[in-house]
């Protein structure tokens, strides 16, 4: 049973945090609950899936399906999450003013929905199917019994919960000011972290040279199978022993996310400033009529 | 005594496995590895054909190797490794891993 509830809480938390990460991203945004919930159930359904189909998939590619199935699913999430930040970065003070005031829409929200739903129901997917397919084989042998099981697994799953539920408590404790700064920053590095699993992948299919395998071991100082490693893991994507064309993966897409961010805001400044800041006057005038004793939110630019 | 005389079996049906070419055969049958010890030399590519023998599916993992791959039930995956420094590359079935029977070892030389 012990075993049941560890496995289940390793794969649940990555995902746990995950959500977790995106949900306070995306404050602000009307409906966003419905559609995380979405994902989730979503992305169990997919898991169930992708865990029936697992012998087809792997049979793929010349035995190399699942490496470039993995491989695919984290490049779609990186995708999405890039998207994410870059719109982010020329909506925040719109979503900071929503967060207080959830009347009106905010341009692109729509597609800011069906993303959060998409990358949600990605990250179940990737994390729930190898769940799956332990809990069916642990149900099916003789020696654990279904009701083992299924105690074991829900023990695990709740944990996990417990631990994204606590780091979206404690997200939401960030002062408004900062508050999309940070979690900005927090989607950055979940983005970095995906893409050197995708290179993780690459490299096992042989696809990509390892360049380095590992480029450093500190498995004796932080291994990741603590619970501190796997924490830092699934937030930063610390690895004890890491290819370094997971390295290059990594630093190359923080960059690529950071400058894109960078380049989305100076064209706002000088582009659609005139009517960003139309936007922004309504939405602090509809804020000053409806905040209910929320702390005072000051624009720092 | 009796635990003493499978371990030295399985010793030297470990030194046997390194024979052939480019390809390394690791079978798991009810939840054990076998071999558990599999010597391959340092800074070659290598092809572990993982056999699974079981009705449930397995997944063979290892940090140190950087590999992860779901190998499902009666079936066979490729599980490429190296080039690799010397030493020593513990692997493990993650849906057992906590069993002696599921932990082995890849000895590079």
């Amino acid at each position: 049973m012990f075993a049941a509830a560890l496995i289940v809480f390793r794969e649940s938390l990555e995902a746990s945090l995950i959500i977790s990460i995106m949900a306070a991203a995306t404050r602000g945004i009307p409906w966003r609950g419905r559609w995380i919930l979405g994902g989730i159930f979503a992305g169990i359904a997919g898991a169930g899936f992708v865990a029936m189909g697992m012998e087809a998939i792997s049979e793929m590619a010349s035995g190399m399906g699942q490496e470039l199935f993995n491989a695919a699913i984290l490049t779609l999430a990186v995708g999405m999450l890039a998207w994410h930040n870059i719109w982010m970065s020329v909506h925040g003070r719109e979503m900071a003013a929503q967060a207080l005031n959830t009347a009106s829409e905010i341009n692109g929200g729509t597609r800011e929905r069906s993303l959060i739903f998409i990358v949600v129901a990605l990250a179940v997917l990737r994390e729930g199917s190898e769940t799956v397919l332990f809990l069916y084989g642990l149900a099916a042998s003789s020696e654990e019994g279904l009701r083992t099981t299924i105690s074991g697994g829900l023990s695990g799953l709740g944990a996990g919960l417990l631990v994204g539920a606590l780091l979206y408590a404690g997200l939401l404790r960030i002062p408004l000011r900062w508050f999309f700064s940070i979690t900005s920053l927090f989607v950055l590095l979940l983005a970095a972290s995906m893409a050197s699993q995708a290179a993780r992948f690459l490299v096992q299919a042989d696809l990509l040279p390892s360049l380095g395998a590992p480029i450093w071991d500190t498995s004796g100082y932080l291994s990741q199978t603590t619970a501190a490693g796997t924490l830092l893991h699934g937030l930063v994507g610390y690895e004890a022993q890491p290819a370094g064309m997971q390295l290059v993966f990594y630093l190359t897409v923080l960059f690529a996310i950071a400058i894109g961010m960078r380049y989305a805001q100076t064209r706002v400044r000088q582009g659609a400033k005139k009517a960003d800041s139309k936007n922004w006057r309504e939405s602090l005038a509809r804020r000053a009529t409806n905040a209910k004793g929320y702390p005072t939110y000051e624009e720092n630019d | 005594m009796k635990s003493l005389i499978s371990l030295v079996l399985m010793l030297s049906v470990a030194t046997a496995a390194v024979a052939a070419g480019d390809e390394i055969t690791l079978t798991i049958k009810d939840h054990a590895f076998d071999p558990k010890e599999i010597t391959i030399p340092a800074g070659k590519k290598i092809k572990l054909l993982v056999v699974n023998k079981d009705a449930t599916p397995a997944e063979f993992e290892s940090k140190p190797l950087n590999r992860e791959k779901v190998i499902p039930a009666k079936s066979t995956g490729t599980v490429n490794i190296g080039p690799l420094k010397p030493g020593r590359y513990p692997f493990v079935e993650e849906y057992h891993e906590n069993d002696a029977a599921a932990q082995g070892v890849i000895i590079v030389e």
